[in-house]
């Protein structure tokens, strides 16, 4: 596990929002940097360009990386300004994600509590939008298979960044896990077992989700007592199998 | 009437004094269609920005000088979606009028730079409902009327009549871009507010050129 490297820029045109994004996020994220900005000076609603710049400095100091979250168009638009107004050497280093906003909070918190790259943390943010989806397959990923969708395996949107260390290719293993915890696949446990995945080169899911996914997790809604279907493909599928069939049935601390 | 850095000030507090008294029209239109802050903001930008013009010690020595304030002003004070793109507007016609006086092309130069910092901003094209269906004709009018070998207060005068054209038609448009978008079919019937704003801002700069 490594220590986070990328600090999150949240942006909100609700000072409130942003705090309480913060909050969320911070639950499953206890490591990282999380700066959240919202409101204008007044106390209303909107975006302040200046609190949004210092923020970016602040979230970029000596040399972190840094991902900025919005809610809303005109969030974007601040954000971007002030992207155009830093110095090249911080604006290298820094990225606006296309997400959700909670959704992809969280994910990314995740990602770089996982001591994920600013590429890593990137991708985890956009890969919520997909998990967000309408239920046709997005979301569904037990009735469909691996990944969600695709027969052939392949992501189910081309928002999941291609990632050659990751291949599907390689050897598969298999394991199943009761859940011994009363709650199940709850947020903190499905955060837990996201960072266990992520350590692993192959791909793993849980009853098809996503491992690396807290949002895919959680969205299985398994509770206590249910037997789920742990798979693997990759170089080292068969640690990775073991390792997560035996996190669930540790249940979580709370068993 | 010369578009000197004396014009370029009257420009903006004349643009204040109109966003002032259109303040209510505009916080309305975009009660309308958006969040109804539009017109607050634009009053307390240019508000802002006199205030800052009143602090100089000395008068600026190029046009450009006077815009950049008015964008760096915009882009701190305004909370929406206008203050990014009035300012990175005004910021990239200041890049291009670093004159003590416009000439005809000059002129153009500077639409065309606003038009484009807005369309960089906001990636929006003409006719999804947005200040760029001010902005556009503005532009499109300004080239002819310079083609044409109008002076330049003439130029702005075509600019402005097609702003004010222009935010007119948006009236019947649906939306698809900005806070407006998300109430689809039920944003046609109402003006947009940034094109209007826009509109009382181009007014204003040929106002300026004859007070």
């Amino acid at each position: 596990m490594g220590t986070p490297v990328v600090a999150l820029v949240l942006v909100s045109h609700s000072r409130a929002l942003a705090q309480g994004v913060a909050e969320l996020a911070g639950q499953m994220a206890p490591d990282v940097a999380l700066l959240a900005v919202g409101g204008t000076d007044d106390g209303g609603l909107g975006t302040d360009f200046a609190r949004v710049l210092t923020a970016v400095e602040e979230a970029a100091v000596d040399g972190r990386s840094a991902l900025v979250l919005t809610d809303l168009g005109s969030a974007v638009l601040t954000a971007e300004s002030v992207l155009e107004a830093v110095d090249l050497e911080v604006a290298d280093r820094v990225r606006l994600a296309d997400a959700p906003f909670v959704e992809g909070a969280v994910e990314a918190a995740v990602a770089a509590q996982g001591g994920g790259d600013l590429d890593a943390v990137h991708g985890a943010a956009r890969h919520a939008a997909t998990a967000f989806g309408t239920g046709d397959g997005a979301r569904g990923a037990s009735e469909h298979g691996p990944s969600g969708g695709r027969p052939d395996g392949a992501p189910a949107h081309g928002d999941v960044p291609h990632d050659p260390e990751r291949s599907g290719a390689g050897p598969t293993a298999r394991g199943t896990a009761v859940l011994r915890n009363r709650l199940g696949l709850h947020a903190r446990p499905a955060a837990a077992l996201a960072r266990t995945a992520s350590a692993f080169v192959s791909r793993v899911t849980v009853n098809g989700a996503d491992a690396r996914s807290v949002l895919a997790l959680v969205a299985l809604g398994a509770v206590g007592g249910t037997e789920v279907v742990v798979s693997a493909s990759g170089p080292d599928a068969r640690t990775a199998v073991n390792a997560v069939v035996a996190e669930l049935e540790e249940g979580f601390g709370e068993a | 009437m010369t578009l000197d850095v004396g014009w370029a000030l009257r420009w903006v507090r004349m643009s204040a004094a109109v966003v002032t008294e259109h303040r209510s029209e505009l916080i309305e239109l975009d009660r309308q269609i958006g969040d109804g802050d539009h017109g607050e903001n634009m009053h307390r930008g240019f508000t802002a920005t006199v205030a800052k013009l009143d602090a100089l010690e000395a008068e600026p020595a190029h046009v450009g000088d006077v815009l950049k304030l008015v964008a760096t002003t915009l882009m701190s004070t305004v909370g929406g979606a206008a203050g990014p793109l009035y300012g990175t507007a005004y910021l990239r016609a200041a890049k291009v009028t670093g004159l003590a006086t416009l000439d005809p092309h000059a002129v153009v130069a500077m639409l065309e730079a606003a038009l484009e910092g807005i369309v960089a901003r906001g990636k929006a094209t003409t006719g999804e409902k947005t200040m760029v269906d001010a902005w556009s004709p503005a532009v499109a009018a300004a080239v002819e009327a310079a083609g044409a070998g109008a002076d330049p207060v003439a130029v702005l005068e075509a600019a402005a009549r097609a702003a004010a054209s222009g935010a007119e038609a948006t009236i019947p448009l649906v939306a698809t871009k900005g806070r407006a978008s998300y109430l689809g079919e039920r944003s046609a019937g109402h003006a947009d507010p940034g094109a209007t704003s826009t509109a009382l801002l181009l007014r204003a700069a040929v106002d300026a050129a004859s007070a």
